[in-house]
């Protein structure tokens, strides 16, 4: 089982390589673009994935969590900080170092906070406003806890509508790279920007992070925590008398999926270069509650493989003007006809026929599903 | 082992257990028989922690039980075997086992988990079989059996077990209250929760009878076998026909 797993990081490891060396062969790099987007959206959707499908606890607010981390870091790194230069809390900032000088468009001067301590402020944030919002909206279940996290989306999306700082209908333009490591010797600094010539570098980054945080939610799932979150799906009596604090682990899954998003939002606003409020939308988390029910609930492989493979196609424009009517769809069908995900249905089979051990990208969790369809 | 002094706990404004005193002590099967609403579950979430106490105490170990601390209460060798097994479905059977040496893995470690685990297939071979299964696929005995394994994964000193015959065949249900009689053998503590007093009676050494939340006879299960109060409301015998 544990092989599985690494085949499986492995695979996708060498998928991104072949991806990009397949567009460079091509001459369509601009397919990068998208798929980076892509990727960091699918950092937001395996994040929901284990708080949906192992932990068992529904969200239709996480666009929140996703504009939070992407407006804060925006907001913090365009604002400019000049006219407030002798506040002592922005002296405080700029004596340690979290400030740095730069020129806007119009060739004015600027001083705003650094890429890296907006981050990690946004983050810390995402966390805390999921740990308040946690607390009691947790103790919700069913449709209580979708009608209360879709309540928090809508007020995070008008907050964000109403907030001159936050730059209102407009959202946030002009936020600068995100210089991830400074250039060390002959090595080139990593930058999150969507600049073209670090196109590929970014393509790579996003993935990155999409690998890394598969690793470590594949590592969660499989340990002690792991089995204590997919206990809370079932019987919480069961899982209290086994001295599993279910409270507890509901909360820790929900505020680390929230900082996923947030993370996911913060990279690729450096990335775009600026953040709006139809990221907030309500029809951004059920989009992303679409796309993990489509890639399978407890089928974190799944999940990603749909998280990025749908976004993609939405970003290319594939599904057109109705790109929400599509995602509104796939939620209906898929709860209609395959409850486990796309990936349960005959294509598991086939796979399973073809594979009989397991092939590289085949998911673990296919094991326990395809033995558990009979008897659900 | 166990010793409660006056306890009274219920849900809310609801006082479902009245002046509750029994104790239990190393090495006995003790019973607590009685009817639906008796409050015999509530007794036993009482002491686990799952409910708080409203008045008295409950006394494990030298530990007082105080609620949300259930998995204090665990790790100081208290385990409950839930009503209706309550097994994880959609997990596998070891992955169940596992859970339940959730404690001890944070206390011991891994390798006391594997070892207990280990034990626990030699103390139920079918569950060795069945390992990879998941849970919800078991038939209700294998599930029962999953269930006490489960709580027997802690290491306990103490294990409560919550009507583990309802549900069964009359030969699966001979199976269960052997398996109980085993874990005496073993050194284990029982407390048996049962609708079925006469084969919950069968095996224990003490017993107490349950009724609307206060404990109306006690003593040595021999004797409350032949208690004509307790035959005629729970074995179905009545002196006069």
């Amino acid at each position: 089982m544990k092989k599985r797993k690494h085949l499986g990081i492995v695979g996708l490891c060498l998928l991104v390589v072949g991806i990009h060396l397949y567009t460079a062969q091509t001459g369509t790099q601009f397919y990068l673009t998208q798929l980076t987007m892509a990727a960091y959206y699918g950092l937001l959707v395996i994040g929901l994935g284990v708080l949906m499908g192992y932990a068992g606890q529904i969200s239709i607010g996480h666009a929140g969590f996703f504009a939070i981390g992407g407006y804060l870091s925006a907001a913090l790194t365009t604002h400019n900080l000049l006219p407030f230069q002798d506040r002592p809390l922005v002296e405080l900032l700029d004596n340690l170092g979290l400030l740095q000088p730069s020129v806007d468009l119009y060739g004015g001067a600027l001083l705003t906070v650094v890429p890296w301590a907006a981050c990690l402020f946004a983050m810390c944030m995402a966390a805390l406003i999921a740990l308040i919002i946690g607390i009691p909206v947790l103790k919700l279940k069913g449709h209580y806890l979708a009608m209360a996290t879709l309540g928090f989306g809508m007020i995070i999306y008008r907050i964000l509508l109403a907030t001159p700082y936050f730059g209102a209908a407009d959202g946030i333009s002009g936020v600068p790279a995100f210089t991830l490591v400074p250039a060390i010797g002959s090595f080139e600094p990593i930058v999150v920007s969507g600049a073209f010539g670090l196109r590929v570098m970014n393509f790579y980054l996003a993935f990155g992070f999409l690998i890394i945080g598969m690793i470590l939610l594949l590592n969660l799932i499989d340990s002690r925590s792991g089995r204590a979150l997919r206990s809370l799906h079932g019987s919480g009596e069961a899982a209290e008398a086994s001295g599993i604090d279910t409270a507890g682990f509901k909360l820790r899954v929900f505020v680390l999926s929230a900082v996923y998003a947030a993370l996911a939002g913060v990279m690729l606003t450096h990335y775009n270069g600026g953040i709006g409020p139809s990221e907030a939308s309500v029809m951004k988390s059920v989009r992303y509650v679409a796309l993990v029910a489509v890639g399978g609930m407890t089928n974190l492989w799944g999940i990603l493989i749909m998280g990025v493979g749908l976004t993609f196609l939405s970003l290319r424009g594939v599904f057109g003007v109705y790109d929400d009517a599509v995602f509104g769809m796939i939620l209906i069908l898929v709860m209609l006809f395959a409850p486990n995900g796309i990936l349960s249905l005959r294509i598991q089979s086939v796979l399973h026929r073809l594979f009989p051990r397991g092939s590289g990208n085949e998911p673990m969790e296919k094991q326990h599903r395809s033995a558990e369809s009979p008897g659900s | 082992m166990l010793r409660i002094r006056n306890l009274d706990a219920g849900y809310g404004k609801l006082r479902v257990l009245k002046n509750i005193s029994l104790h239990v002590d190393g090495g006995e099967i003790v019973t607590m028989i009685g009817a639906n609403g008796a409050g015999k579950t509530t007794l036993l979430h009482t002491i686990i922690g799952l409910v708080k106490p409203m008045r008295g105490e409950i006394d494990f170990i030298g530990k007082t039980c105080v609620r949300g601390a259930v998995g204090k209460m665990v790790a100081a060798g208290c385990s409950l075997v839930p009503e209706g097994r309550q097994v994880f479905a959609p997990m596998s059977v070891e992955e169940n086992l596992q859970l339940g040496g959730y404690i001890l893995q944070r206390e011991q470690g891994r390798a006391a988990v594997l070892k207990e685990l280990e034990h626990q297939y030699e103390l139920f071979p079918i569950l060795r079989e069945r390992r990879r299964q998941l849970a919800g696929t078991l038939s209700g005995g294998e599930q029962q059996m999953l269930a006490m394994a489960r709580a027997l994964m802690s290491r306990p000193r103490l294990v409560m077990m919550d009507e583990p015959s309802t549900g069964l065949a009359p030969l699966i249900v001979r199976d269960i209250f052997q398996i109980i009689l085993r874990l005496r053998e073993e050194g284990n503590t029982v407390l048996l929760i049962e609708q079925n007093a006469k084969a919950a009676l069968a095996v224990a050494d003490r017993g107490y009878v349950l009724e609307v939340g206060k404990v109306i006879v006690q003593g040595p299960a021999a004797h409350l076998l032949a208690n004509s109060d307790v035959q005629r409301a729970y074995l179905g015998r009545d002196k006069h026909t």
